[in-house]
């Protein structure tokens, strides 16, 4: 009786570890095809990018066909436009989501913001482009930095609204009860306490959406256009690094094509480095 | 059940015919009990009895969650402080609460005792600095930290957190504490530490503790109630409790009989 038992284990352990190695072997395989094209793409941008790029890529205009040049008006565009938008973006996503977990989460309100945030969240960047350009361009009969700083905020907000509100949910009740139960009032609670606790997750959600910002092309396109020379004034046409690369790219001539993967070397570098900041952030958290 | 013990020391608190309710729940029947000052008074009961609901009243901490409430008195020092006239910042800076699990705020260990000390007094940074040390060395976790208060609060063990948190309570200097099962989760030895500190509080804090262990009841405490599904069973000295209960129900939850 015992040994027939024990029999039956053995069975089922040995049944049990060819099943583990297979559905490893295929959890390897998957993350091997991923890993795959990463690997080729950072290649490609590092290989044909790093071609194109000298030091004047950094300090000269975008040129004409078949002239020397570099990328530093879309560049400056670019940096001007992203930052502009985190500062406009990040303190309303910031307390939209507070306003989501701390006050009134239960509530028709809460609840509407949620939805149109997660529409917002999953809205195709170029519905924002084309709605800032109805909004701001057609009214004031220019295209602008400022219109490209409007579009950008608008795909910053929903990112940070929900990644504050997912961190602020993460933090345990007892400590805001803890908090409570000094007499502390709430706008107290919520800045000294609550947030602090979640703060680097929001800092994480704010650096990932200057990564998707950073890279967004199709909401510049009817705003900023671009501008093929320095230009520090919000209210004219800006060049930035993804309109740049996308004119370039598409065109025939072979300085432009080497600005571009220079430009998308210059885009990936940057991208890369916000989310390994996002991660050492997240990682000295926990 | 209307158990009116008169207790021979003054009394702190006085509850009178309290219900309380979580929603449609109808979690505390009528409870009548006199809290006594600057003695310990042990909450016992199986989970679910309501102690930890009744001990969450006395510093109106239910108001944070809408969906429940209280009805009838709790008179503190002559007030009645379930009225709208009581400030609820000022009643839980008197009445202060530690709770279960250590909360150590996301700050270092000299800010975690000064965040509520600032809430209600402007003191220069020669007074805070001894006035932290002074709730440290209460809560007898001073010669631990004192090399390290620039450190964050979280980089403490379990037992040294939750004496944090009993400083950080007793730095406001309030009338009363309410310690929810303060050492649930410590190990032996830092519940020997809390225990012993409980006892020293006594002199000069109204105390009440809610707890699951018989023992920790029986050693640290002056009075102990006994309640069970959401009714006080019975109150008394807590000799009297553990050695003459005047209830069957009584004897056999501390005998273990039930539980």
């Amino acid at each position: 009786m015992n040994s027939t038992v024990q029999n039956g284990r053995e069975v089922r352990y040995a049944r049990r570890k060819r099943v583990n190695a297979v559905a490893t072997a295929l959890s390897m395989a998957a993350m091997a095809f991923g890993l795959f094209w990463l690997f080729w793409i950072l290649f490609e941008t590092v290989r044909l990018g790093l071609g194109g790029l000298t030091l004047t890529t950094l300090t000269q205009m975008t040129p004409p066909p078949n002239d020397a040049g570099g990328l530093a008006n879309a560049i400056f565009g670019s940096f001007l436009m992203v930052l502009l938008a985190t500062f406009v973006g990040t303190p309303i996503g910031i307390m939209a989501g507070i306003y989501l977990v701390e006050f009134d989460s239960k509530s028709w309100l809460a609840t509407a913001t949620r939805f149109v945030n997660d529409i917002l969240l999953s809205a195709p960047s170029i519905v924002i482009g084309l709605f800032v350009y109805a909004v701001v361009v057609t009214r004031f009969k220019s295209f602008s930095g400022y219109a490209g700083v409007i579009a950008l905020a608008l795909i910053v907000i929903p990112v940070v609204i929900r990644t504050t509100e997912n961190m602020l949910q993460l933090v345990p009740s007892g400590l805001r009860e803890a908090a409570y139960a000094l007499g502390a009032p709430k706008w107290k609670v919520v800045l000294s306490i609550t947030l602090r606790a979640a703060r680097a997750g929001v800092v994480t959600g704010v650096l990932l959406a200057v990564a998707r910002i950073a890279g967004e092309t199709a909401p510049l396109l009817f705003t900023a256009l671009s501008n093929q020379f320095w230009t520090s004034s919000l209210s004219e046409p800006m060049a930035s690094l993804p309109v740049t690369i996308f004119k370039f790219a598409m065109s025939p001539y072979e300085n432009w094509q080497a600005l571009a993967w220079a430009g998308v070397f210059l885009i990936t570098l940057a991208v890369l480095g916000l989310n390994i900041l996002a991660r050492v952030l997240t990682r000295n958290k926990s | 059940m209307n158990i009116a013990t008169a207790a021979p020391d003054k009394s702190k608190i006085s509850v009178r015919n309290l219900d309380f309710f979580y929603g449609k729940f109808h979690a505390l029947k009528g409870i009548n009990l006199e809290i006594p000052e600057k003695k310990v008074t042990a909450f016992i009961g199986p989970s679910g009895c309501g102690k930890s609901t009744l001990l969450r009243v006395f510093n109106r901490m239910f108001e944070l969650y809408p969906e429940q409430r209280a009805q009838g008195e709790i008179i503190l020092d002559g007030e009645n402080l379930l009225t709208s006239r009581q400030d609820v910042a000022l009643l839980r800076a008197k009445v202060g609460m530690v709770f279960q699990k250590p909360t150590p705020f996301p700050m270092s260990i000299f800010d975690n005792i000064a965040f509520g000390v600032k809430l209600f007094e402007s003191l220069n940074s020669a007074d805070m600095e001894e006035r932290v040390e002074w709730a440290l060395r209460k809560a007898a976790l001073w010669s631990e930290v004192k090399d390290k208060l620039g450190q964050s609060g979280s980089s403490l063990s379990g037992g040294q957190q939750q004496r944090l948190c009993i400083a950080r309570g007793i730095a406001i200097k309030p009338e009363v504490l309410l310690l929810d099962e303060p050492c649930s989760a410590l190990d032996p030895i830092s519940t020997a530490k809390v225990e012993e500190l409980i006892t020293e509080l006594k002199n000069d804090y109204t105390v009440v503790i809610v707890t699951h262990n018989m023992q920790q009841a029986a050693r640290c405490s002056d009075y102990t109630a006994y309640m069970y599904l959401g009714d006080l069973m019975e109150f008394g000295a807590t000799e009297q409790i553990f050695f003459k209960p005047k209830r069957q129900e009584t004897e056999d939850y501390i005998t273990g009989r039930f539980g």
